[in-house]
C-alpha cells in the first residue's frame, strides 16, 4: 500500500479528517469556542466532495438541520462546546425518539453555562448521557490524542449509523487545540459502516419502525419513494403516533434493547499495565493523558499503577471495568470536573475496592504530578 | 505520605521546547514549523501547544513543542529542555520552567536582564531587519539557530518545512533567515 500522508493536525481538524472519512457529506452548525475549527474545516472541505456546510442562526437549527439531512439520507454531523450543547437537547432526544443516525461532537470547556470558553474540561460527561428527557441509551465515545480523534469520529459515525441513534463525541480543548502528526487513513484501512436500507418495497408492507431481530429498522430516505411519518411523538411500528400502553413499551424497550444487547460492539478501552498494579487510574480524554504520565513515571519510581483508559464512555463499560480492576484493591478516577465518571466507577466496582478522586476543574489539564500525589496518598 | 513523590524524576525520552515572546512575533507559526520540520519523517512524535484565548493577545504569547522518539503521553510541557525568550517580560515568565542544565536562547538586544551566564544570546530582531530584509523573519532565524544548538532538527529538513509554510514570494528571505539563524548560532558553540 503506498505511503500515508503524514500532516501536523489539531484535534477538531483531525475530527473532520475522520468525518468525511467515514462518509459525512452534510455539516451544520454555529462556531463557538473551542469547537470552532470542526466548522472551519468542514466548511472548507465539504464544498470540494459534494458536500454541504451550513452555517446556522443557533444551535437548535444547527442539530435539526442535520436530523433532516440524516432522515434525507447523508450521514450529518455538528460541532459544539457546552453552551451549544444545552440548546440541543431537546432535538437530541428527537433524533432518539425518530431513531436518526447523527454525530454530535461536543469539544468540552468549562461550564456551567458559557463558563470559561478558551478552557478545558470534561464537565459534560454526564450531560452527554443524560442531556435530554425521557428514557433511552446514548452512546458517546472519546478520543485521548489528536490521532485517535481520527479514529474515534469515524466509529461515532460507524456506530450511529450501526444503531440508527444519535452518537456524541466528547472531545476537549486541549486536545482539540493540541496539534501531533497524523497519517491520513486510505480507503480500506477502516471499515464504514452504513445504514441498512428498506429492502421491502414501498407499500403497506414497509414498516419504518420495525422491530427486528437486532431492534433496529432498516430507513428509508425521504425521495426514495418510501412514504413515513418522523414523530417525536410515541408511535408504533408504522410511525404513526400512539397512545396505546402496549405499543409505548415496544418503542421504548426497541430503543433500549437495540443498544443494551449489543453493548459489546460499543466498548473500547485500553488497559496498560493493569495486570500487576496495585493501584488502577480510570480516565478518558486529556485526564487520561496525564494518567498515563504519572503511570510511566510511578512504574520508574517501582510503583505499580495501571491505565484503563475509556474510548467508549456511554454506554458505561461495566464489564470491561469489572474484569479489568478484578485483581486491584484501589482505583483512582482522573477527571477535569468535580466528580461525574468515578460515580459510575464507584455503581459498577465492588465495594471491596477503594475507588478515590482526583480532580481538576479550574479550567487547566491535570498534570501528572496531580495524579502522582493522589498515587502517593492512596498507596 | 511522599514514598513515591521522593523518587520520582522527569521521563527521559521527551525534549521539551518552548518558543516565547509578544503577540505577533510568530512563536505559533515558529512552532509549527518546528513541529513539520521534527515530525515530518514518522521518526519522532511530536505534540505541540499553544497559550489560546485572552492570554495569547498581548503580552507574552507562548507555543510548545514536546518531541519524543515514544508515544507523547502528557501532551504539554512538564519541564523545559530549550527555551527560546525573544523579549524579557516572556524570559521573566517562563525562566522557572527550564530544566537545570536547559538550553536558553534569547535575543541579546530585546532581552537585558538575565538570571544566569548559561545562555545562548543573539540579535534575532536586528539580524532579522538588517541581514534578512525583514523584521517578520526572526522567528525563522532563532529556529534556524535552534537547529545549530540542538540538533534537534537538521538545516535541511528545517529550511523544507519554512519553505512549505512561506508565502509565495518570501522563499528566498526565509531561506536566507534559516541559514543566517544556523551560521550565527554555529559561531556560539565555538
Amino acid at each position: 500500500m503506498a505511503e500515508r500522508e503524514r500532516k501536523l493536525l489539531q484535534g477538531n481538524q483531525a475530527c473532520v479528517v475522520g468525518a468525511i472519512y467515514a462518509g459525512m457529506r452534510f455539516y451544520a452548525g454555529y462556531p463557538i469556542t473551542p469547537s470552532t475549527e470542526v466548522a472551519e474545516g468542514c466548511s472548507r472541505e465539504l464544498p470540494r466532495i459534494g458536500g454541504r456546510f451550513i452555517q446556522m442562526e443557533d444551535e437548535i437549527g444547527s442539530i435539526a438541520a442535520i436530523i433532516g439531512a440524516s432522515v434525507s439520507g447523508k450521514k450529518a454531523m455538528t460541532a459544539t462546546s457546552g453552551p451549544g450543547y444545552s440548546l440541543m437537547v431537546e432535538n437530541i432526544g428527537y433524533a432518539y425518539m425518530t431513531e436518526t443516525p447523527v454525530v454530535i461532537v461536543n469539544v468540552q470547556r468549562g461550564g456551567p453555562s458559557t463558563g470559561l470558553p478558551t478552557k478545558v474540561s470534561q464537565s459534560d460527561t454526564m450531560q452527554a448521557r443524560w442531556g435530554t428527557h425521557g428514557d433511552y441509551n446514548a452512546i458517546a465515545v472519546a478520543p485521548s490524542t489528536v490521532a485517535d480523534t481520527v479514529v474515534e469520529t469515524i466509529r461515532a459515525f460507524n456506530l450511529a449509523e450501526r444503531f440508527r441513534t444519535p452518537v456524541t463525541i466528547l472531545l476537549d480543548e486541549v486536545i482539540a487545540h493540541s496539534r501531533s502528526m497524523v497519517e491520513i487513513p486510505q480507503e480500506g484501512d477502516f471499515p464504514i459502516v452504513d445504514r441498512i436500507k428498506p429492502t421491502k418495497p414501498a407499500g403497506r408492507d414497509f414498516m419504518p419502525f420495525e422491530v427486528t431481530e437486532n431492534f433496529v429498522s432498516p430507513m428509508a430516505s425521504y425521495g426514495d419513494g418510501y412514504r413515513f411519518i418522523v414523530t417525536g411523538l410515541t408511535h408504533d411500528q408504522h410511525g404513526f403516533t400512539t397512545n396505546r400502553a402496549d405499543e409505548t413499551v415496544v418503542k421504548l424497550e426497541k430503543l433500549r434493547n437495540k443498544i443494551t444487547r449489543y453493548e459489546e460492539e460499543i466498548y473500547k478501552q485500553e488497559a496498560r499495565w493493569t495486570d500487576d498494579a496495585d493501584i488502577i487510574l480510570v480516565a478518558y480524554g486529556s485526564a487520561a493523558r496525564a494518567s498515563l504520565q504519572a503511570a510511566q513515571i510511578a512504574r520508574e519510581a517501582g510503583v505499580k499503577v495501571g491505565v484503563i483508559q475509556l474510548y467508549t464512555i456511554w454506554p458505561f463499560p461495566e464489564k470491561p471495568l469489572l474484569d479489568l480492576c478484578a485483581k486491584t484493591k484501589k482505583v483512582i478516577v482522573a477527571e477535569l470536573n468535580m466528580g461525574q465518571l468515578v460515580h459510575e466507577v464507584r455503581r459498577v466496582l465492588p465495594g471491596d475496592i477503594d475507588v478515590h478522586s482526583v480532580l481538576r476543574y479550574d479550567g487547566e489539564i491535570l498534570t501528572p504530578l496531580q495524579v502522582l500525589e493522589k498515587v502517593d496518598e492512596v498507596m | 505520605m511522599g514514598a513515591l513523590l521522593d523518587k520520582i524524576a522527569v521521563p527521559q525520552d521527551r525534549f521539551e521546547i518552548r518558543l516565547s515572546g509578544s503577540g505577533g512575533q510568530g512563536m505559533i507559526l515558529g512552532a509549527v514549523i518546528l513541529s513539520e520540520a521534527i515530525g515530518g519523517d514518522g521518526t519522532k512524535n511530536v505534540s505541540q501547544t499553544q497559550s489560546y484565548g485572552p492570554e495569547a493577545r498581548g503580552g507574552a504569547s507562548k507555543s510548545d513543542v514536546v518531541v519524543s522518539p515514544n508515544q507523547i503521553f502528557y501532551p504539554k510541557a512538564m519541564k523545559l529542555d530549550l527555551l527560546l525568550a525573544m523579549t524579557q517580560e516572556s524570559l521573566d515568565s517562563y525562566y522557572k520552567d527550564l530544566k537545570d542544565g536547559g538550553t536558553l536562547i534569547i535575543d541579546n538586544v530585546l532581552v537585558t536582564d538575565i538570571p544566569t551566564d548559561n545562555y545562548y544570546g543573539l540579535p534575532f530582531t536586528r539580524l532579522a531587519r538588517e541581514e534578512a530584509g525583514h523584521v517578520m523573519v526572526a522567528n525563522v532565524i532563532a529556529l534556524g539557530a535552534i537547529a545549530a544548538l540542538t540538533g534537534v532538527v537538521d538545516k535541511e529538513t528545517l529550511i523544507n518545512a519554512v519553505l512549505a509554510r512561506a508565502p509565495r514570494g518570501t522563499e528566498e528571505k526565509n531561506r536566507k533567515a534559516v541559514e543566517i539563524g544556523f551560521r550565527e548560532a554555529e559561531k556560539l558553540k565555538k
